[in-house]
């Protein structure tokens, strides 16, 4: 067998995948977060519990009503999309104009309201979902074995993340976003609805991270607290690209995750800990992040 | 000429006024000094303890976030390190007093405190937030990874020991009138700080930092040394924590923590002397409680219930609100 670095090639290419998928979902999650920072100023606190949602309504509404996969793909995104909605026309609404750091603490409680009470409903210990027929099996690559399930995921995060970048970026509709949050007022004597436009922006950032979630639910346990142990994570790979950066936010995101990977592989110990090191090394030398402006 | 509103009259009828508020403020806090004395004889220590650590950490937060406007997501950093610090030295070390032990993890503390200040400092709002967030991280990892910590299991038996190789710390009320006494003149020095001209600028920092630069304060420096001493109080009151418990555990640095010691801070009222204080009182009995009773399982959403409804209605907190009715119903 060959070796790289003293490492079998076998096991550091699987480590790499499982970090080119856990990038993905930084990536989706990431993008999310960045979002709903670089339109609304929002600091999502709950985007995390919003993440476990999109997992937790695939199991449910597959145990309740028999969805499918593929329906869920849709269903569960829309329906906390939706609820994301709600919360921003009920309470982050009335928090508007006011200090950003209070959209932080709202969303914090909010998420510990919502993750609580799912916990009391359906406990810590993780849902089963099973993986779609059409996702059983993998391919024999030579040097490693890729599971179609996780090649699935990296193609289809990737293609949202692209999807979201090019419709904020270069669209007529991201243009409006982006101007109607840098000066509401003159939006709105050009006609355009900016109160729908913040709810729908932040009800779309709401959906990437349950889409995340569905995508997580055959793969990872599903729990009500699988949100938060990520969530914080999430915000350091945010940190690194630089806030508010969408494009930022998702080369960061998979750039985390492969490197969380090849240091699992070569130093298992600081592999939890390593992307927090990355961002402390990247703060020193660049205050706004990879990809940020100085703010 | 008699002249019966002259200068130094409304002077000296300003000073009169300044006086008497004075004095009812000493009278006032007189009072709930005697209270605090009086207290173990009408609860359990213990229970108190718990309350008199967490409104320290609270105030320390408090001097940070209500005075100077930086809101750190990562003082559970300080509590652990103060509390694992403390912890392990009295563990090992047998011959080591106590009060030895509690400084040495202020110490801790302090020095991570100032390495926090200075890679987060250049950052501002949120930023500074996520910042000091994911510092506080990094720091939960290393504990969760080293030996002397116990991992997922914490610290347990750290005995109390004697205080200055006399007072025997294992009784209760010995131990509650250290940690009363510890906690009273950590209040009166952030008190002392904050009506201070370096509180002021702290002040000024908050209000309108651009202002303050172009005044010529070195503002960066004003909020490294606010940082250091929240970091070294907030260590105290983790140092303190562990003697009182005889454990120290993970749940300390959890980033749940930094995040209740906010909610404490925004339920008393931030930016108040004795809002942290209330706020503690407050969540640290909300939370027992609760636990007591058939609600045990809802702490959590109970307190985000809280959180939510305190930004969307009480952002002033329980104290701030009352001094505001104050203001508005007696003059």
């Amino acid at each position: 067998m060959s070796m790289i670095f003293g490492v079998p090639l076998a096991v550091l290419s699987g480590q790499l995948l499982i970090g080119v998928i856990n990038g993905a979902f930084y990536a989706l999650l990431s993008l999310g977060l960045a979002v709903i920072f670089g339109l609304l100023k929002i600091i999502n606190f709950a985007h995390g519990a919003m993440y476990m949602l999109g997992a937790m309504a695939t199991v449910i509404l597959f145990d309740a009503l028999g969805v499918n996969y593929w329906v869920a793909l849709f269903l569960a995104p829309l329906l906390v999309g939706g609820f994301g909605v709600l919360i921003e026309y009920f309470l982050l609404r009335r928090i508007a104009g006011q200090d950003h750091i209070y959209s932080l603490l709202l969303t914090f409680g909010a998420a510990l309201l919502i993750g609580g009470v799912l916990t009391n409903i359906y406990g810590v210990s993780g849902l089963r979902y099973s993986m779609p027929d059409l996702f059983k099996g993998g391919i024999n690559l030579g040097f490693m074995f890729l599971p179609y399930y996780r090649a699935w995921v990296i193609v289809i995060a990737l293609v949202v993340c692209l999807g979201t970048w090019f419709m904020i970026e270069k669209t007529k509709l991201g243009a409006y976003l982006r101007a109607g949050t840098e000066d509401s007022q003159l939006m709105q004597g050009f006609g355009i609805n900016v109160p729908l436009l913040i709810s729908l922006t932040y009800g779309f950032g709401v959906m990437l991270a349950a889409f995340a979630g569905v995508l997580a639910a055959p793969i990872y346990s599903v729990t009500p607290v699988m949100g938060s142990h990520i969530l914080i994570t999430v915000f350091a790979v945010v940190v690194i690209g630089g806030m508010g950066s969408i494009g930022g936010a998702i080369i960061t995101g998979i750039m985390m995750g492969v490197i969380e990977g090849l240091t699992k592989t070569f130093y298992p110990p600081a592999s939890s800990a390593v992307i927090f090191l990355v961002m402390v090394v990247v703060l020193m030398f660049r205050p706004a992040g990879l990809f940020g402006k100085e703010a | 000429m008699n002249q019966p509103f002259d200068q130094a009259s409304i002077h000296k009828a300003i000073l009169e006024q300044q006086k008497a508020e004075d004095r009812k403020k000493l009278i006032l806090n007189g009072a709930l000094v005697l209270l605090l004395l009086a207290a173990p004889f009408a609860m359990y220590p213990v229970f108190l303890m718990k309350i008199l650590c967490f409104a320290l950490f609270a105030v320390a937060f408090n001097l940070l976030f209500g005075f100077t406007g930086l809101l750190s997501f990562g003082h559970a950093a300080f509590l652990a390190t103060g509390g694992y610090t403390t912890g392990y030295l009295l563990s090992n070390y047998s011959g080591l007093s106590t009060e030895v032990g509690i400084l040495a993890g202020t110490a801790m503390a302090t020095v991570l405190g100032l390495a926090f200040a200075l890679l987060s400092i250049r950052r501002q709002g949120i930023y500074f937030a996520m910042v000091t967030l994911a510092l506080a991280q990094l720091v939960f990892f290393f504990f969760v990874q080293s030996s002397f910590t116990g991992g997922e299991d914490g610290m347990h038996g750290i005995p109390r020991g004697e205080l200055f190789g006399v007072i025997n710390l294992e009784d209760n009320l010995n131990m509650y009138y250290f940690v009363l006494a510890v906690f009273l003149a950590c209040y009166l020095l952030v008190q002392r700080i904050v009506s201070s001209p370096y509180g002021q600028v702290l002040r000024s920092i908050k209000q309108n930092e651009p202002r303050a630069v172009s005044l010529g304060y070195n503002v960066n420096r004003y909020k490294i040394l606010a940082f250091v001493i929240s970091a070294a109080l907030a260590g105290l009151a983790g140092s303190m924590k562990s003697v009182v418990f005889q454990l120290a555990s993970l749940n300390d640095a959890h980033w749940h923590m930094s995040g209740e010691v906010i909610l404490m801070t925004l339920v008393g009222g931030m930016g108040t002397l004795l809002g942290p204080v209330v706020g503690a009182t407050f969540v640290v009995n909300i939370e027992y409680q609760l636990s007591q009773g058939p609600l045990r399982d809802w702490v959590d959403p109970i307190l985000g219930g809280i959180f939510v409804l305190t930004v969307l209605a009480f952002r002033s907190g329980i104290v701030g609100e009352l001094q505001k009715f104050m203001k508005k119903n007696m003059g």
